[in-house]
């Protein structure tokens, strides 16, 4: 026999797929009210156009939590997000422009949508790994403007056209810009649908989730249906996008089909490695970075704003492999360490 | 019936170029184990580097030469600068770098060529090399070039020391440095061959698709949906699935009304998909399992 | 006799966790060296320590050149074959080659093609099997053709990590003696960890016995065969 507790050693080691734990700075309470009280005055503070695109980093939060519950917590890759981001955003625009639906009905039905489409692709998509998953969601991102532009859907869609919707007001008189309103609207499902992944996270189904993602076989072994639940973790990842998608359309006020291009699926992904796989607070590091890095490297300059964008992604991930979480995880430990002495 | 095989006959000169570009991603995947994003910009620039050479006044077969060789160092100096630091770390943070990698080229380009397109020069001339003229001599030059890439990477792979280290180091890095084998040369020497073979392919497609900083991004999918139907680990099942998946697409965008023609990539999604589901090896690849 | 491998207060870790706390010990030249321990005693740790497998620190010799820093692979290229547990089989790779990915570092490849058939020489079966996927070989099979790869290196050191692992007792005994023979006839120092302590002390002049990482005895093979207690104790036979 050759030594085993050495094998297991390594195997400690070395884990399969390299996560985060959870740094416990930001799930403290009193760090967390803080941050709600800065978000609750800050459209007060700032400019109009700051405040719709913090409301647009809201947004891709939500996106970028529902990409973080599918990759990592059940470690499952998808370049395809953007699919379901177009869906949840056509879905909302369609509902509002034909049938005159209120804005905020149209969340539900999104994302409702968007599970079922989720939950579909992920059926097939159960049988592949890694990088053939990475391939077929490619795939679908990639089509999916495609689909969007054509004709038979042109009534509902709007072709090449796309959609455009009008901004909500303040209900009930309140005394806020349409900015800020939308701000407050957007902030408060982020607050939720935060909330409701956190929760998720923590019950027994998101700890078969995290099962199946460490050790397939031990999970089976251990009674979980796999199928089942990486096939409702693709849907419920997806809603997360819809949801997102349709918050954008009423943001923006507008959808076209080259706004959801496989561009948007790498936006999210980026936005997932850079605030931390596995960590679910790490998403508005994530939505704050894709929204204003690539404004501030088309500062630094117009021509080659995508080489500064990508040079930046690049040592970022030199610098903080682990994203985020990373560096809040040893910013903790150095506070405590300091503490305690 | 005629029309039907004329069609396939038209397909199989678009499914060269696929089955270019997917020997070029197959080549990568073996040799790093990733399926490269960046592969198409990385043939893009190339490209470039070429169109750049011929405008400065170099004849075709210098700059083709030249480029090769400068994409080569190319490749080699990425995985030394670019990968060779984050080698250990999670699969995803390979994406983000390739993500970041696909945005500094496609940028870079559009910066010094700008973003119109280009005619790019080929050497085999474009007469109709038969009468009905579905295939013409640049379709056929560039067939000859794939095949001529395939014997050469089979004669290397098989027939060489350094192509059994390479096999050796991609297959059990770990075995490999026990022989004595400098994996991480193997690795660097992989992307090189990997940037070279893209460079090749982007030269023989932009005479066909016209040169410009975007124009791989439907190319690449096709050529993933080849070297999928291929099998991910034989390059000689990516030329044969990137000339099928030309086949396909012809005719779907002929006898299938409006889907054929205006949802051309939803067919090589709708081939990715059905491939990976019912034989996920592909046709003529080994099953890989777990390795991303 | 001079020590071909040497090696002081030997450190290593898996991460955080400690393995091995500072073993020294020596393999001389055209000598036979066995560890010998239970499992988890750090045997197989120590000979990746040695070819920089895992992270180490310390101070290790080899042919009086100091190889502690070095790769792996430059380590297997001063001539030290590892057979590393589990055998590290190229399991896609046929047979041949296989056994020429053993040689692939050295120069003088006329002599390689001649140690090719020295090789089949030993193990005729592998000559039988050479267009052979690898991975189809039986665990025994895959033991020769590992063995052979290393000799394909013409190594002045083997580490040999349970050899006799698998395979059934007539194999195992002519293993032994295939080893011997490489020992005495063609000047291979070998250091080898083994299960089966009877046979690796008959083969060793020198033994060392580890327990969670620390040597706690050392002596003569002879010395530790001939000692009831220590047999009794640790090596129970």
């Amino acid at each position: 026999m050759p030594a085993p507790s050495e094998e297991m050693m390594e195997a400690i080691a070395e884990p399969a797929v390299p996560e985060v734990s959870a740094p416990r700075l930001v799930g403290h309470r009193s760090v967390i009210f803080a941050t709600l009280a800065i978000a609750l005055v800050l459209p007060f503070l700032v400019q109009s156009f700051l405040t719709f695109q913090l409301t647009l980093v809201l947004v891709y939060a939500i996106a970028i939590i529902g990409l973080n519950l599918l990759t990592g917590f059940n470690g499952q890759f998808s370049l395809g997000h953007s699919a379901f981001y177009a869906l949840g955003a056509y879905v909302a625009a369609m509902l509002m422009d034909k049938v005159n639906f209120p804005y905020a009905a149209t969340l539900p039905v999104a994302g409702i949508a968007c599970f079922v489409f989720g939950f579909l692709f992920g059926l097939p998509a159960l049988r592949l790994e890694g990088v053939y998953l990475a391939l077929a969601t490619f795939a679908l991102a990639v089509a999916t403007p495609q689909i969007l532009k054509l004709s038979p859907l042109e009534y509902w869609t709007g072709g090449v056209q796309g959609i455009v919707i009008s901004k909500p007001d303040a209900p009930y008189g309140l005394p806020l810009t349409q900015d800020q309103w939308l701000y407050f609207f957007t902030l408060l499902v982020t607050v939720i649908m935060t909330l409701l992944a956190h929760n998720l996270v923590a019950s027994r189904t998101g700890r078969a989730m995290m099962a199946i993602r460490d050790n397939p076989t031990a999970a089976r072994s251990m009674g979980i249906n796999i199928a089942l639940y990486k096939s409702l973790t693709f849907g419920v990842s997806a809603l997360y996008t819809g949801v997102a998608g349709a918050l954008g359309a009423i943001v923006v006020q507008f959808v076209a089909p080259d706004s959801f291009t496989f561009f948007l699926s790498i936006t999210l992904l980026v936005g997932l490695v850079v605030g931390g796989v596995g960590w679910i607070p790490g998403a508005f590091f994530g939505g704050a970075f894709v929204l204003f890095v690539p404004n501030f490297a088309e500062s630094i300059s117009k021509g080659l704003s995508g080489a500064v964008y990508g040079v930046m992604i690049i040592l970022l991930i030199f610098m903080l492999p682990t994203g985020a979480a990373g560096l809040v995880r040893a910013v903790t430990q150095r506070l405590r360490g300091q503490n305690i002495r | 019936m005629e029309l039907l095989l004329q069609q396939i006959l038209a397909g199989l000169a678009t499914g060269t170029i696929y089955a270019c570009i997917a020997l070029a991603i197959v080549m990568t995947y073996q040799a790093i184990g990733h399926l490269n994003f960046a592969q198409g910009e990385m043939a893009m620039f190339s490209t470039f580097i070429a169109w750049q050479l011929t405008q400065w006044g170099a004849p075709y077969w210098v700059a083709f030469f030249v480029t090769v060789a400068v994409s080569f160092a190319g490749g080699v100096l990425i995985e030394l600068i670019v990968l060779r630091p984050i080698q250990h770390a999670p699969v995803l943070s390979h994406v983000a770098v390739f993500i970041g990698l696909l945005a500094i080229l496609n940028s870079l380009a559009g910066f010094l060529w700008d973003f119109n397109v280009k005619p790019f020069p080929t050497p085999f001339g474009t007469a109709p090399l038969f009468a009905n003229g579905f295939i013409d001599a640049h379709q056929a030059g560039m067939i000859a070039v794939t095949l001529f890439l395939l014997a050469f990477l089979y004669v290397f792979f098989r027939f060489t020391r350094v192509g059994l280290a390479m096999r050796a180091a991609a297959h059990d890095p770990v075995s490999a440095r026990l022989v004595g084998i400098r994996v991480g040369w193997m690795t660097a020497l992989g992307w090189g061959m990997a940037a070279a073979i893209g460079a090749i392919a982007g030269m023989m497609i932009a005479p066909v698709v016209f040169l410009e900083p975007n124009m791989m991004l439907g190319v690449l999918l096709y050529g993933f949906a080849g070297a999928v139907l291929g099998g991910l680990t034989s390059p000689a099942g990516a030329v044969i699935g990137g000339l099928i998946v030309g086949v396909i697409e012809n005719l779907a965008g002929t006898f299938i009304p409006v889907i054929g023609g205006e949802l051309k990539l939803t067919i090589a999604l709708a081939i990715i998909v059905v491939v990976l589901v019912m034989k996920p090896q592909g046709l003529l690849g080994r099953p890989v399992l777990h390795r991303v | 006799m001079t020590a071909l491998l040497d090696v002081y207060g030997l450190h290593a870790s898996y991460g955080p966790t400690r393995v091995l706390h500072g073993l020294s010990f020596s393999v001389s030249d055209r000598g036979v060296t066995t560890l010998l321990g239970g499992n988890g005693a750090g045997k197989t740790t120590t000979l990746r320590a040695i070819c920089g497998m895992v992270a180490r620190t310390g101070e290790i010799t080899f042919a009086g050149q100091t190889i502690t820093r070095s790769s792996t692979e430059h380590i297997a290229r001063l001539g030290v074959a590892h057979v590393p547990d589990g055998r590290g089989t190229f399991t896609r790779l046929t047979v041949e080659e296989n056994l020429e990915l053993g040689a692939i570092t050295r120069r003088d490849r006329n002599d390689v093609v001649d140690d090719l058939e020295r090789v089949f020489g030993y193990f005729p079966v592998l000559q039988k099997r050479r267009g052979q996927q690898a991975g189809t070989l039986s665990g025994g099979e895959q033991q020769m053709l590992a063995i052979g790869r290393a000799l394909m290196l013409r190594p002045r050191l083997m580490l040999l990590d349970e050899p006799s692992f698998g395979l059934a007792p007539r194999l195992v005994h002519e293993l032994f003696d295939i080893l011997t023979t490489l020992n005495k006839r063609e000047g291979v120092s070998l250091l080898l960890v083994e299960q089966n302590a009877a046979l690796a002390l008959e083969l060793a002049d020198h033994a060392y016995l580890l327990e969670t990482g620390r040597i706690v005895f050392s002596g003569a093979a002879r010395e530790i065969r001939e000692d009831e207690k220590i047999r009794r104790s640790y090596l129970g036979y």
